[in-house]
């Protein structure tokens, strides 16, 4: 596997998630990804980078761009340092909420990309690992 | 106006008038600040000049996240409120998609592909959006 | 090279200046691998003679590559193959000096990238997988040529080395394979794409109409596929009204009808609103028992009926001409 550019943000408010769909959406170009598959990325990334700031209270993200198993790959990892997330499998499912949006956060999220992974205790924070490929 | 201390003066998203029509065009992918600003000035000018519709051009979008689709739906629901009707044109195709799939379906806001479908609409009584509002 | 004695063939005559110590020490250590340790006495010899001998190993190469079936001059060219072995046999040679002569290793990435692009591009040109994989294994006879000279009198030496390059060879002529399979698995589901994009044309019925007949099942690669074709279609003729016939569809499960909705909610967000006909009894018998709920999207028996309404509902109707 060979990383061919990483880019790492800091998002603390709101306002700094428009970053991160930049920066996503200028991988996705970069890699190569159809415009609906790079819609669907940049997508995923607005949502898990504002979960970050609501309920992580901000953290760090991760933009790659890999070469794995002969493919163009775009990983985005998010990562705080928050209460972390009791019941995976709960928040996985729609319609799950505990700050009042609209609960579509994980699930939804999920269905945009081709890979997800999360890993989240109570009182240990949260990492969600999200990609989309070529 | 400016935001507040020490920060920059808030860019703001131009309201046109057009008789009793309210235009706005978003071509900016905008942060957090900016989205709920517009939602403010929009409230303001509905009062402000009694429109009755606003129309709202997302064409120039390239993402719509949920913290959108719900700013949407807050406009739509608080010009209802005010007795306008908001209608929202020119999702992109990719766009769409992407809304569907993430399970969001902008209840409450009615939608046409142009500005000018747009205004037509707006110019009709409004038809079946009641099963639209019906929905979660 | 090795001083050589004529009864050093057994390798046990301690005096032999290269003695191999696993042979000759009483206690070899168990969980070495006595090849691996063998190796690494030997590994600035085998890459120290393939340097050497680069050249005239490329050239042997060449000429086994062009005697074995499977060299395909119809679909490469004499300097395109000679181009890519000698940029091969480069990056083979820095591996074989910097890393482990068993293949493992970062330092041999580099030579599997290198075998990863020649097996998509061969794949995608036409070669079959035996004829890519020769590539690599048709280069052993001028490795083991080159071996047998600088072991010329240690056949022990030979059957180790030859054995060690085989091994090396062998595993880097699989990975051809591997990725080779992989990319034939690419230019299928591409092709699967293409055959989906055409089974799902969008007419244009009349002005601001639509319709999308779906012939075959719709899972959620094709209701992927339908919605941009349907989209797309919808921007290009400004429609108001898609008419989305499922006359083709075999059967309309929960999952089905969950994907239509998902068509159905898509056209709707850019302002058309959709009609979904040929609901075969059978169908719509199905759905009533499974429960399914198609919301508020109307539905209606034939195509036929969902076109009168549409033009209705566009503000049209048909109206008889008086024959003259």
């Amino acid at each position: 596997m060979r990383t061919l550019r990483s880019e790492r943000l800091t998002v603390k408010a709101g306002d700094e998630v428009v970053g991160v769909r930049q920066c996503v959406r200028d991988f996705a170009i970069d890699a190569r990804l159809s415009l609906v598959d790079q819609t669907k990325l940049v997508t995923a990334a607005s949502e898990l980078a504002r979960n970050m700031v609501v309920y992580g209270g901000g953290g760090q993200v991760l933009v790659e761009h890999v070469e794995a198993e002969g493919r163009s790959e775009v990983r985005v990892t998010f990562e705080d340092h928050g209460p972390g997330i009791g019941d995976l499998a709960m928040a996985l499912r729609d319609g799950f909420t505990t700050g009042g949006g609209l609960g579509l956060g994980l699930g939804g999220a999920k269905r945009l990309v081709q890979h997800f992974d999360i890993r989240s205790a109570l009182g240990q924070g949260t990492m969600v690992v999200i990609a989309r490929w070529k | 106006m400016s935001a507040g201390k020490g920060l920059p003066p808030v860019e703001r998203i131009p309201i046109l008038r057009m008789g009793r029509l309210l235009l706005v065009t978003i071509q900016v992918d905008m942060h957090d600040r900016l989205a709920l600003t517009l939602q403010d000035d929009l409230t303001m000018r509905i009062v402000q000049d009694r429109a009755q519709g606003v129309l709202i051009d997302i064409s120039a979008l390239e993402i719509v996240d949920s913290f959108m689709g719900r700013t949407l739906g807050n406009i739509a629901g608080m010009a209802r409120i005010l007795d306008a009707d908001t209608v929202v044109v020119g999702m992109r195709p990719a766009v769409a998609i992407t809304l569907v799939e993430l399970g969001l379906s902008l209840p409450g806001v009615r939608t046409a592909l142009t500005v000018e479908k747009g205004m037509e609409l707006l110019a009709r009584p409004a038809e079946e959006t009641a099963d639209a509002d019906a929905e979660e | 090279m090795e001083s050589t004695k004529e009864d050093s063939i057994d390798g046990m005559v301690p005096a032999k200046p290269n003695a191999r110590d696993y042979a000759s020490s009483g206690a070899p250590s168990y969980d070495a691998d006595p090849l691996e340790a063998g190796m690494a006495e030997q590994k600035p010899k085998i890459a120290d003679i393939v340097r050497k001998n680069e050249k005239a190993i490329l050239d042997e190469w060449l000429a086994q590559q062009s005697a074995v079936p499977g060299r395909r001059s119809d679909l490469m060219s004499k300097d395109e193959l000679r181009e890519e072995s000698r940029s091969f046999l480069s990056v083979f040679i820095d591996a074989l000096q910097q890393g482990s002569p068993s293949g493992d290793g970062q330092e041999w990435d580099e030579v599997r990238n290198v075998l990863t692009q020649l097996s998509r591009a061969r794949a995608t040109k036409g070669f079959t997988p035996s004829e890519t994989a020769t590539f690599v294994f048709s280069l052993k006879q001028p490795l083991f040529a080159r071996l047998r000279e600088a072991n010329a009198h240690d056949p022990q030496g030979f059957a180790e080395e030859s054995w060690a390059v085989g091994l090396l060879i062998d595993k880097l002529g699989l990975h051809t394979t591997e990725s080779f399979q992989k990319t034939r698995e690419e230019v299928i589901r591409r092709q699967q794409q293409d055959m989906m994009e055409l089974s799902t044309p969008v007419v244009s019925l009349w002005q601001g109409i639509v319709a999308l007949p779906i012939i075959g099942t719709l899972d959620s690669n094709r209701t992927q596929m339908v919605m941009e074709t349907l989209l797309q279609r919808i921007v290009e003729t400004e429609a108001a009204i898609a008419i989305i016939d499922i006359t083709g569809v075999p059967t309309v499960d929960t999952l089905v009808a969950q994907h239509l909705l998902k068509a159905v909610a898509a056209a709707r967000l850019m302002g058309a609103d959709c009609i979904i006909s040929g609901i075969r009894p059978q169908i719509a018998q199905t759905i009533v028992h499974l429960g399914v709920t198609l919301g508020e999207v109307i539905t209606k028996a034939t195509l036929a009926d969902a076109f009168g309404l549409a033009l209705s509902k566009t503000g049209r109707k048909v109206v008889r001409v008086a024959s003259s």
